[in-house]
């Protein structure tokens, strides 16, 4: 399997070593395709292709259309059709921001992506590096192993963390969270970034070592400058599944205010209340805005994470 | 060169080295330095968890108290218990169900999106955006739009008159089973679609072009020219797939919590209910123990089964 091939590069010199495919969702090849007539087209790639989408964005649609709705659009779907809004309101996102803790919740979740993020790249940098290129006795059997952590899943150990947790003394403490994550992270960070290692020509690390350079001066001064598409990367995608991650949130964290925000919308506004939908969808939608909007900025980053992860 | 063996060169530092100089030049001690990060991190908080969830499980240790030993007692207890035996059956149906539609509306998906047309990019990146937002936040919107009072579905079939009533989607056993394996395909379609299309994007075009002049029909095209070439990739998809799937707890904690009537209880859930919200550590560390076989054999089944065909069909095996 090829290395995932990092965007446009800045650097000439690497031109005819990365090679020149683009990655994930750009190719511009037309194929046989223009052996197709448009209404044939139209039945068997337009109309599923709209129907899938539409399935798919739906729910984004009902939660925003729900958060600027009126409570009383909400509730009587005979008077007003629910699938439009009439004198949309900002009164759930005011009530979120204003009577909450919501900006506190968005802020912990933030502070711990970033955190968990950071930690697990600066880790993950040095052990990819030293499986690819240092090459110690065992560094196949290392990356292997790391591998296999890959597939250890949080469901099966959020119980024995818990206690480990309790028993370090870190319960309730965004600590627990920012010390627990990167072991989602760092396996696959660590074999997303070994991937872009191995794209690097030795020459340049020998000509580096050549004039002098220590291990240390060669991997932040060489390598790292030539993998940045790959830290991008990696850093995008491990703030994603920070963002996302439920099970270790929901069972290290106690108080209010240290919640993040999944655990937040689930536990804060579940009070049988007909009128929570309006907060509730609103806390939803402001909770994925972040994502989206930064996913929006490094598409091309974000696919080459997923797939590069998949293809080693 | 006989010029050069009679000029003494300067002594080399080579034999005297010290050890401490050896050590520092050797690779395994650069290795070392380089692997603690992650060595720490990952064994404090990943291996040694494992290992300890094992021991939990033979112990009937209960938050705020230690437990002792009391070996299998807790696997026997789960054995007869009716729950957990639901909890495995709705953890299989819902991997096995899920998976495979995930699967073929994945794949589907990605040969859609594999043709050319305008706006391809961007109608590429809005598929993703469902793996993008967490899965929480999403699951909230299916719950709300799965509400049994003000379902958006319930309104539409109304008014389309193919219903009476509203429909009670998450509070009637099978109908909540199925809405949760939707929202679990519909969260987990992206991901499949837009990784099986780079593996698509790797198929030369000549191989089609080739195909269709020596008169293969779409089917064959597909059959025997798309899938062999894609099997790989989708052996490591699917394994991901399955894994996350058998493994799911955030889209069903926040739609329904394992209700109504244990029907949606994953293993997961079943383990937190316990483990944490009962208060039975070493019980709820026992079902999430007994996770373990039966992940290996999902992996398993999705890896061996899938990657066999990959030399069967003529291609390398790696």
């Amino acid at each position: 399997m090829s290395a995932p091939a990092p965007p446009a590069h800045a650097d000439p010199r690497l031109a005819p070593v990365i090679a020149a495919r683009p990655a994930g969702l750009t190719d511009d090849s037309e194929g046989m395709a223009y052996l197709e007539r448009l209404p044939r087209r139209l039945v068997t790639t337009y109309l599923p292709l709209v129907i899938i989408l539409v399935v798919l964005l739906f729910p984004f649609y009902w939660m925003a259309l729900t958060a600027i709705k009126p409570d009383e659009q909400l509730i009587d779907m005979e008077r007003f059709n629910p699938f439009w809004v009439v004198e949309p309101t900002f009164k759930h996102i005011n009530k979120l921001l204003f009577e909450t803790q919501y900006p506190r919740w968005l802020w912990n979740t933030m502070y711990v992506s970033v955190a968990a993020t950071v930690l697990s790249l600066f880790a993950s940098v040095l052990a990819a590096y030293a499986c690819v290129r240092i090459r110690f006795n065992g560094a196949g059997w290392v990356g292997a192993a790391i591998f296999l952590a890959y597939l250890v899943p949080p469901s099966i150990l959020f119980i024995p963390l818990a206690t480990i947790v309790q028993a370090y003394g870190l319960f309730d403490s965004p600590i627990a969270l920012i010390l627990a994550y990167p072991t989602i992270l760092i396996p696959f960070s660590t074999w997303l970034l070994m991937g872009y290692f191995k794209t690097i020509p030795y020459e340049l690390e020998e000509c580096a070592l050549m004039d002098g350079a220590s291990r240390w001066q060669i991997l932040t001064k060489i390598i790292l400058p030539l993998a940045f598409p790959g830290l991008i990367s990696a850093g995008i995608f491990s703030l994603t599944l920070c963002w996302n991650e439920f099970i270790y949130a929901l069972t290290f964290l106690s108080s209010t205010q240290n919640k993040t925000v999944p655990i937040a919308v689930v536990s804060e506004f579940v009070d049988g209340d007909v009128y929570k939908w309006g907060s509730l969808m609103a806390g939803a939608l402001l909770g994925s805005l972040p994502l989206v909007i930064l996913y929006s900025f490094f598409v091309e980053y974000y696919v080459s994470a997923l797939t590069g992860a998949v293809k080693e | 060169m006989a010029h050069t063996a009679l000029t003494q060169p300067a002594p080399l530092a080579m034999p005297t080295r010290s050890a401490w100089q050896r050590l520092r030049a050797s690779r395994g001690w650069a290795g070392f330095w380089f692997m603690l990060p992650t060595a720490l991190i990952l064994g404090l908080f990943l291996a040694y968890p494992l290992l300890k969830g094992i021991w939990l499980s033979f112990t009937n240790t209960r938050i705020g108290r230690e437990g002792v030993f009391i070996g299998l007692e807790n696997y026997t207890w789960l054995w007869d218990d009716d729950v957990f035996w639901l909890s495995v059956f709705n953890t299989c149906l819902y991997t096995v169900v899920a998976s495979v539609v995930k699967f073929g509306v994945g794949l589907y998906l990605a040969l859609l999106l594999n043709k050319n047309m305008p706006f391809k990019s961007i109608i590429r990146s809005i598929v993703l955006i469902p793996f993008v937002v967490p899965t929480v936040l999403s699951a909230i919107a299916f719950w709300w739009i799965f509400d049994s009072q003000f379902s958006i579905i319930s309104w539409s079939l109304r008014h389309l008159g193919i219903i009476d009533g509203n429909i009670d989607f998450l509070g009637e056993p099978s109908m909540a089973r199925a809405c949760v394996i939707f929202a679990n395909i519909w969260r987990g379609v992206p991901f499949i679609a837009i990784t099986l299309l780079a593996g698509l994007q790797t198929v030369s075009p000549s191989l089609y072009e080739a195909a269709t002049l020596d008169g293969a029909s779409n089917w064959q095209i597909f059959s025997r020219i798309t899938l062999p070439l894609l099997t790989p990739i989708i052996a490591v998809v699917m394994t991901f797939s399955v894994l996350f799937t058998f493994t799911d707890f955030q889209l069903i904690w926040a739609m329904t919590r394992g209700g109504p009537v244990n029907a949606t209880h994953l293993m997961a859930t079943l383990s937190y209910q316990r483990g944490i919200l009962s208060g039975t550590l070493g019980e709820g560390a026992a079902i999430a123990t007994a996770m373990v076989p039966f992940l290996l054999a999902a992996i398993g089944i999705s890896w061996f089964g899938l990657q066999r065909r990959a030399w069967q069909s003529g291609g390398t095996d790696r």
